[in-house]
């Protein structure tokens, strides 16, 4: 896509591994870069790595060799807190403390980075409003949602320092499918609007064609290709053919939905 | 006599010996509580200390409780005293549902919980005292009342090293054979480890996060 040479990579993976203090390898030799504003999605199987790739931009593991740069820096060099400040992080269902209010886990960001007060009150009423959420919501707790409140509690969280880089990992995943659609398509809108450049995990062909630009077909720890979403219903790779006739016919009507 | 009338004529001394009681375990409970929950912490963070510093409250467990208070009596400073030393035997006894409960309180949280509070760039510390504590409070409490429960009882024991408390009635009754007298130091007792239980289950519900 626009991948041009003079647009500086937000993320860049240089001949990244990752290895389990057993020796284990999880990532082998990774290289890719990221692009400002793009949605890259990571798609493959439990255990194919994207998990892994998606926790060594925020330092949630190191690489064993190689480096990874956000802003052109090696993460190894950022302060670890700072660096992970910048990032919005958005887990799948259990990321949110069962012991805040929806107000207090929105605000936990700023809260640590000292905004005054009404501040962060007037962030989380604007971030309620941004992820279509009811002003009244913020004093409840998280048990007290549904599970499509609770990820936009979610997603409204990671944005609340407004944050360049958004990582996403199945973060629809434990939804229903009505609700799931739901938020994939309020995602689209909102990232029209935001513009963030969003890393995404999903096992999911569908979503992953619906809101990817690009998309990163991993297994065993490897990257196989990297693709937009056209390129990729129709690449002749054998495993992004295996994985196309997994999901089926349809494809190419869910391309469609996902580029309004 | 029966043990209502021992009572009735001898309510200050049994008032006294029962704020005594109250103290011996108030105050191991609380010096318990000052070690045992930062000792807890400690070996969540570093976990080689796991092993040593539960075993050796186990260990201190299956000393028997008149032999501690036998072995604590050379120790300077605390064995010229009965009470101190009572009260060191009876923190040491309670130490380990302490250090266990913040343990397994701790350990209990939600690795995903605690992995999305360092993902948004929480420090270990505040990690700890925002998340981690406040989670595994209700088990932490649940420790203190284990805890407490048992120093009621062991304080009894307290009385035979001459620290006071309750067990005087027990230990000059079972001299007297007199179940009215070991009844006066017994029942007084009885209800005061009920209503620590009592009271602390309470507060073990209300911070229950569920």
């Amino acid at each position: 896509m626009d991948a041009s040479s003079n647009n500086p990579a937000a993320i860049e993976f240089r001949d990244v591994s990752y290895r389990l203090p057993d020796g284990h390898e999880l990532l082998r030799d990774l290289s890719l870069k990221i692009f400002r504003g793009e949605t890259f999605v990571l798609l493959g199987r439990s255990g194919s790595g994207k998990t892994t790739t998606l926790k060594l931009i925020n330092r949630l593991l190191a690489a064993s060799t190689g480096e990874v740069c956000v802003a052109q820096r090696p993460v190894a060099e950022w302060d670890v807190i700072r660096l992970r400040r910048g990032i919005g992080y958005v887990i799948q269902d259990v990321g949110l403390f069962p012991h805040f209010t929806v107000e207090r886990n929105i605000g936990l960001v700023p809260r640590i980075e000292d905004w005054p007060p009404d501040r962060i009150h007037a962030r989380v009423q604007e971030l309620l409003q941004l992820v279509g959420l009811e002003p009244s919501i913020a004093s409840r707790y998280p048990r007290e949602l549904s599970g499509g409140q609770r990820q936009r509690v979610g997603v409204a969280r990671a944005l609340a320092a407004d944050p360049l880089l958004l990582l996403m990992d199945e973060p629809f995943g434990a939804l229903d499918p009505i609700t799931r659609a739901e938020l994939q398509r309020e995602f689209l809108a909102l990232q029209q609007r935001l513009h963030k450049t969003v890393v995404f995990v999903t096992h999911d062909l569908r979503e992953a064609l619906l809101l990817g630009t690009r998309i990163a077909l991993m297994e065993s720890g490897r990257l196989i290709t990297v693709h937009t979403p056209q390129e990729f219903v129709h690449s002749t790779e054998p495993l992004v053919k295996a994985y196309l006739e997994a999901f089926g016919t349809g494809l190419e009507t869910q391309l469609k939905r996902g580029r309004p | 006599m029966n043990v209502w009338q021992f009572m009735l004529e001898n309510h200050s001394e049994v008032l006294e010996l029962t704020l005594e009681h109250l103290w011996l375990v108030g105050v191991s409970t609380l010096l318990a509580v000052l070690i045992g929950i930062p000792l807890g912490i400690l070996i969540t963070r570093w976990p080689a200390l796991n092993k040593p510093v539960l075993g050796g409250a186990n260990i201190i467990q299956t000393i028997p409780s008149l032999a501690l208070f036998g072995f604590l009596l050379p120790a300077p400073w605390i064995g010229a005293r009965a009470d101190r030393l009572a009260i060191l035997a009876l923190t040491l006894y309670a130490l380990l549902p302490l250090i266990r409960n913040t343990f397994t309180g701790i350990k209990g949280v939600d690795p995903a919980i605690t992995e999305a509070g360092r993902g948004m760039g929480m420090t270990d510390r505040q990690i700890l005292f925002q998340v981690e504590l406040p989670l595994a409070l209700s088990v932490i409490v649940a420790g203190i009342r284990v805890a407490a429960v048992i120093s009621v009882g062991l304080a009894t024991i307290a009385a035979a090293i001459g620290a006071g408390g309750l067990g005087e009635y027990i230990f000059r009754g079972l001299a007297m054979v007199n179940d009215s007298v070991i009844l006066a130091g017994a029942i007084p007792a009885a209800i005061m480890a009920l209503l620590a239980d009592f009271s602390l289950g309470l507060l073990e519900k209300r911070l229950s996060p569920s």
